[in-house]
């Protein structure tokens, strides 16, 4: 990740200079036997939005309920903001948690749910009635402050576990799924407003969440996880576009995977010999690759063209029969199964209206694309 | 449900209720009768009522009665509050199985032998025998009663709730006094309701355990009946079906109400 950053861009991991908000410093967890989070290493910055991104049973929620204080590390410390927070219980931790349940105060009103860790503090009546009418205002919940929570609806009680999380100015806030909960509209929308709210306070938030999509509309950086371990921390952007293995070019978005051999070519470009009798598919990589190393070429359905005829301006050009399209509106996904047996998808924008369709069912179609659209993976 | 009345409907229902009131009926039907002889009618009356009202003994056994089932109902609730937050909050602490066991064992003890126990107790430890005797027996049964209905509420508590009250800067005890507590206060008051009722039936324990100046209302009833019964009994237990009737009937009113006004809310939330 040591690419050249453009001026004024919020980047703070690129800086060596900046001093981490958080710091996990080899951190393992185990419960009984299992190992929920592995030996691990992160640094998280002032005023970053971070998703960790993983299936579930990744180790994601640990590493959260570990910075809230709800889990101890068996091994490593954590520290936040230069200090350390070992033996340092929940209530004493300059962090604040929206649970993925929401877990509102059911016997309270909406008010006195905002208002509670600000009574914790001692806050004097008249601060604490202004600060809680500026979250109130900022959550769109004016309306509902006498209301308790059985009484408002999802999205509501969403704003209202924000609000709440948020009252007490944390340096940090911890979101825990925090759109499970929510419909696909109401969660987009949500998704905006939480990066707005972000970006009004200035709070620097970590994000728990298995929906891929998600992490990369709202984080500057995703940590993707597996088994208790960090397999790549990157900007969405760059992690959809150069993963670093298979595994999270797999789990981010949709991607075709062949494998193949390696046949080194001129410049930094590489043959891979997928199928005999096959011309080799032709990559640019900054790898340096032995000639017959196994590797997996991943690219992109959207990275594909569709065509009748052979489009001879792209340097990998593949004839294959579709077998299958998946009509999503705005796009078309189409599965085209290749003479080498291999079932590639392909995706392209759907500019014509339905009825003038280009392709069918059982079309002898070419697929290609150039040679920077797919990249080159070793693990 | 396709609530059709047919004869099987009806008659069930009869047979059961029969089964279930008959008894009570008959009591309350003879405690308005005029005849001094419980089995011969003599016309109706209110007279044994008033007779009742008259009875020092039974107005005393009733005040101890009182007085008992409020103070040891209370502490068995706190107690047994406590022991249910331990069960279902204490983590597998060493012991834990066994501690849960025998808090629940009492349940299944035979009333004759807990009596038994808590007589020679107190003889051993030279406790003169009283209406605070009686407390302390009433207190140690019923607060497993109130621990049961307490963990199984707890059981089903939503723990993120107690994080996020420590999560937003609460102590371990204000979380417990202002978020777990109110949450859990219908199971607390259930459990109350349940431990002041048994104490108020409890006869053989406090048999065991009352001393000669503390009579309660089920020993007093049962040594008088023990001479024959006497009309002004009937009205006694007339009295006490009442009360217990007139509890009962309001505790599901009030729940009914409450659960009716959520209800709505709901839907108005939703509907706006």
């Amino acid at each position: 990740m040591a690419q050249p950053q453009p001026q004024n861009v919020f980047a703070p991991w690129a800086d060596p200079a900046e001093k981490p908000l958080i710091r996990f410093e080899g951190v393992t967890k185990r419960f009984g036997d299992f190992v929920a989070v592995d030996d691990l290493n992160l640094d998280i910055y002032e005023r970053e939005f971070f998703a960790l991104l993983g299936p579930s049973g990744c180790g994601k929620t640990t590493l959260m309920r570990m910075l809230a204080g709800f889990e101890n590390p068996s091994e490593g410390n954590i520290w936040i903001g230069g200090q350390n927070m070992k033996g340092i219980p929940p209530n004493r931790r300059p962090v604040n948690m929206m649970f993925q349940s929401y877990a509102l105060f059911p016997h309270l009103t909406v008010w006195d749910n905002i208002a509670f860790g600000l009574r914790r503090e001692g806050m004097d009546k008249d601060r604490m009635r202004v600060r809680v009418d500026e979250m109130l205002r900022l959550s769109r919940l004016e309306k509902f402050a006498g209301r308790k929570p059985h009484q408002i609806s999802g999205g509501q009680r969403q704003r209202v576990a924000l609000a709440r999380s948020l009252a007490k100015a944390p340096k940090l806030l911890l979101l825990d799924e925090p759109l499970g909960a929510l419909d696909k509209k109401l969660r987009q929308d949500t998704q905006f407003e939480l990066m707005d709210i972000q970006e009004k306070t200035g709070t620097t938030f970590v994000i728990v969440t298995h929906d891929q999509e998600e992490a990369m509309t709202v984080a500057s950086r995703v940590a993707v996880m597996d088994h208790g371990k960090l397999v790549q921390v990157a900007t969405p952007a760059h992690i959809y576009e150069a993963p670093e293995t298979v595994y999270v070019a797999d789990f981010i978005g949709d991607v075709n995977i062949i494998e193949g051999t390696v046949i080194p070519a001129q410049g930094n470009r590489v043959d891979i010999t997928y199928a005999e009798g096959k011309p080799p598919i032709r990559a640019a990589t900054d790898k340096t690759l032995v000639p017959g190393q196994r590797v997996s070429f991943a690219v992109r359905p959207e990275k594909i063209l569709v065509s009748r005829e052979m489009a001879t301006e792209r340097t990998n050009a593949v004839k294959g029969r579709i077998e299958d399209i998946a009509y999503l509106g705005n796009i078309s996904t189409y599965h085209v199964r290749l003479d080498s047996g291999h079932l590639v998808s392909a995706q392209m924008t759907n500019r014509n209206r339905l009825e003038r369709r280009e392709f069918t069912w059982e079309d002898e179609v070419w697929l290609s694309w150039t040679e920077t659209a797919g990249i080159v993976l070793t693990e | 449900m396709n609530g059709r009345l047919t004869w099987f409907n009806v008659t069930s229902l009869t047979l059961g209720f029969a089964f279930l009131y008959l008894p009570m009926l008959i009591l309350i039907l003879y405690s308005f009768n005029e005849s001094k002889l419980v089995t011969v009618w003599g016309g109706f009356s209110a007279k044994w009522y008033g007779e009742l009202l008259r009875n020092e003994q039974f107005l005393d056994a009733f005040w101890v009665t009182l007085r008992v089932g409020l103070i040891s109902s209370t502490l068995a609730t706190v107690l047994g509050t406590m022991a249910a937050y331990v069960m279902v909050r204490g983590g597998r602490f060493f012991g834990r199985t066994l501690f849960t066991g025998m808090i629940y064992a009492p349940l299944v003890m035979p009333e004759v032998i807990t009596g038994l126990s808590l007589l020679l107790l107190f003889i051993a430890i030279g406790l003169d025998r009283g209406i605070f005797t009686i407390v302390l027996a009433h207190t140690t049964f019923s607060m497993c009663f109130v621990s049961v209905v307490v963990s199984s509420r707890l059981v089903t508590f939503d723990r993120s709730l107690e994080e996020a009250a420590l999560d937003l800067g609460a102590t371990p005890l204000d979380t417990f006094r202002l978020v777990t507590l109110p949450i859990i206060t219908p199971a607390v008051i259930s459990g109350w309701l349940l431990a002041f009722t048994l104490s108020l039936d409890d006869l053989v324990i406090a048999s065991f355990t009352s001393g000669p100046s503390s009579t309660t209302l089920p020993i007093k009833i049962f040594s008088a009946v023990r001479l024959g019964v006497s009309p002004e009994i009937n009205a006694l237990s007339t009295l006490m079906i009442a009360v217990v009737a007139l509890g009962v009937i309001t505790a599901s009113l009030v729940s009914k109400n409450a659960l009716r006004r959520q209800r709505r809310e709901k839907q108005e939330a939703f509907a706006a």
